[in-house]
């Protein structure tokens, strides 16, 4: 009976979510949830928290190895393209200048990094972030529009192993939450 | 309704020059106040701001006819004559792309530097960057003659088989502020997203919900979508330093890369890229003044950010003194005679001597009351000089690009260049588009970043003042 229970209540939830009025407490609570051995799970929080990425056991952040190859491949495609103007495809002598008078090509080889460095930060972030997402199951819960203005959430997955509705629930609890709260998938 | 009801409730008080906000603010307060000025209905809106776009858009329409007229007579309808091939065109766009700098330099390089009070004007002086820009890139598009064909700047393949002359600092110029429009673009989008979700989630419209939700792509504060969010904003903060460093400098090397006398000096970079700060905090300052007060924004917008304004003003017209005295010292310590009667020529001797007193008047000696902190702290004083400062930027580059063009080399081909009507209907009517756009922005989105309002209300809040 109770394994029933458990086993449609997994399939119906995302996970269940607890509310915080301040950032300090969710920042401890993921710190707890995260010793107790939750590993999916999500912070959600109207602004940025210090920490609060590690607190979750958030770790690979690319994003910096992307902008930085990003910016090598745009110095290098600015320069390629000024030689290639200069001295392949339209050579042609200005002032007794050699046709490779590189310290000229200097300021657009660094407009072309800049360029795709700052278009691979923004693309990059967004794509690794998932976004644009037209639904995602933490919008269900009824006060979840306040996590863009003065709530902060902590949501463990169901698809956590260590996830189990009765259990996961009363740790929230405990953790003196606001309220906890269903997610519907 | 409920917004309005709270926008009557939050007092504005400004907290003085000390604080960076005003008393009593929470979460949701700042997020009421901000999203409230968007969310006010029409009719609210104040009458003040109808009046400024009205002008602003008539300004618009002058713009309108200048250009359908240019278009249909050519360039011949300005003043620009040769040897003053430049003219107008080239004031005003290297005008608009200082302006643009502030926001940039607030958003970019404040950022970096941990300044407290950046946090309260950068959305809005982004976008300031961001219309200073469009209207800096029309007047050299404009100024081509054929603008249709502006597009054979960039380098593609083509039936000709010409390319772009990859050593000349006009094409620098062409790579340099696409690249600047584009960065632009991106921070002030990349730091609206969060807000657009605040505004998503505030809406009471259905459509004006759906129209922010769009826009917000989904955002849902994720810690690991922050953790990314923020190294990428780092990283676009690190990256526009050196842009916006370099985007005057090649502005600057149009001049300085070329032997005209007057142009051709290396303090020409360092000395724009100061006086492009210079004139863009002027530009914060005269947009900021006034709509701080007509939305009742003293509480966040406070005494701390204009006197920090201020005094960047002050000290980046110090270094624009430097530059104008180093351009006298130079042009006699070369003992080129061509350089000499240039400077002779520009401050006393041509016809438009009174332009360069006038540039020493509003750019060097009005702005030196801003060292008094009387000064500083009177907010109508501090309005009347950065306009001062508006218009004496405009005139340095008028100076600049005028008075070294008319007189160069050779006698016989000296001439004496005068605007035309056509010339400031053009340069009104870009300030109408910059103004509308301004107002437009103002109204319809977030001008001050909610999410970093919430985190200074939070390292306000007593209990977290010390320790974390």
């Amino acid at each position: 009976m109770l394994t029933e229970t458990r086993v449609a209540s997994q399939i119906e939830l995302y996970g269940l979510m607890a509310s915080f009025r301040q950032p300090e407490p969710l920042l401890a609570a993921a710190r707890r949830a995260h010793s107790e051995g939750y590993r999916h799970l999500d912070a959600y929080t109207p602004m940025p928290v210090e920490g609060l990425a590690d607190a979750i056991g958030f770790r690979s952040n690319a994003v910096s190895r992307f902008v930085f190859c990003a910016g090598l491949t745009g110095a290098a495609g600015g320069f390629g393209l000024m030689y290639w103007i200069s001295v392949i495809a339209y050579p042609h002598i200005v002032a007794g200048r050699p046709l490779n008078s590189w310290p000229a090509y200097i300021p657009i080889t660094f407009e072309c990094m800049v360029l795709l460095a700052c278009f691979t930060a923004v693309i990059g972030m967004l794509a690794m972030n998932g976004l644009p997402q037209p639904y995602h199951p933490v919008f269900n819960v009824d006060s979840f529009e306040r996590a863009s203005r003065d709530r902060f959430f902590l949501c463990i997955e169901a698809s956590d192993p260590a996830f189990d509705p009765v259990r996961t629930r009363r740790f929230l609890e405990q953790l003196d939450p606001e309220e906890v709260m269903e997610v519907a998938p | 309704m409920a917004e309005e009801a709270n926008h009557g409730t939050t007092a504005t008080i400004d907290p003085g020059p000390d604080q960076v906000i005003g008393p009593h603010h929470d979460f949701e307060t700042v997020t009421e106040k901000i999203s409230g000025v968007v969310f006010m209905p029409l009719r609210k809106t104040p009458l003040q701001l109808f009046a400024a776009f009205a002008f602003a858009f008539a300004l618009v329409n002058v713009f309108l006819v200048a250009v359908t007229w240019l278009l249909i007579r050519g360039v011949g309808i300005w003043g620009i004559r040769i040897p003053i091939a430049w003219g107008f065109a080239i004031v005003n766009f290297v005008w608009w792309i200082g302006i643009g700098h502030a926001g940039t330099l607030i958003s970019a390089i404040l950022l970096l530097l941990k300044q407290d009070w950046r946090t309260s004007i950068n959305r809005f002086a982004e976008a300031m960057t961001l219309f200073a820009v469009a209207c800096a890139g029309m007047f050299p598009i404009l100024h081509l003659g054929r603008p249709w064909l502006a597009y054979w700047l960039i380098p593609y393949p083509n039936t000709m088989y010409l390319w772009p002359q990859p050593r000349s600092p006009l094409i620098w110029d062409v790579f340099a502020v696409s690249t600047y429009a584009s960065v632009s673009f991106l921070f002030w989008f990349t730091g609206l997203i969060p807000d657009l979700a605040t505004m998503r989630d505030e809406a009471k419209s259905g459509r004006i919900r759906r129209l922010f939700g769009v826009l917000a792509m989904g955002w849902r504060g994720s810690a690991k979508h922050w953790a990314r969010y923020q190294k990428a904003y780092l990283l676009l903060a690190g990256l526009s330093t050196p842009l916006v460093v370099s985007v005057h400098s090649v502005v600057s090397f149009d001049f300085s890369i070329s032997i005209v006398p007057g142009w051709h000096t290396t303090i020409f970079p360092p000395y724009f890229v100061a006086g492009a700060i210079y004139s863009g905090f002027a530009m914060v300052l005269t947009l900021a003044i006034p709509v701080r007060r007509w939305y009742h924004l003293e509480d966040l917008i406070t005494m701390r950010h204009i006197e920090c304004m201020s005094k960047v003003m002050l000290g980046t017209g110090l270094i624009v003194a430097y530059g104008y005295a180093m351009e006298a010292f130079m042009a006699w310590y070369s003992g080129n005679p061509y350089e000499r009667f240039m400077y002779w020529n520009r401050a006393w001797g041509g016809h438009y001597w009174w332009t360069f007193l006038l540039l020493i008047l509003c750019n060097i000696l009005i702005p030196q009351a801003l060292w008094s902190r009387r000064v500083r702290l009177n907010i109508n004083a501090v309005f009347v000089i950065a306009l001062i400062v508006n218009a004496g930027m405009w005139l340095e580059r008028f100076v600049i690009v005028i008075t070294s063009l008319e007189r160069d080399f050779m006698p016989s081909a000296w001439n004496n260049y005068y605007p035309t009507g056509w010339d400031w209907a053009t340069y009104f009517g870009t300030i109408g588009v910059f103004l509308s756009l301004m107002f437009l922005f103002v109204r319809g989105l977030p001008a001050i970043s909610m999410f970093e309002m919430r985190e200074v209300v939070h390292s306000m809040e007593p209990t977290h003042a010390h320790g974390d």
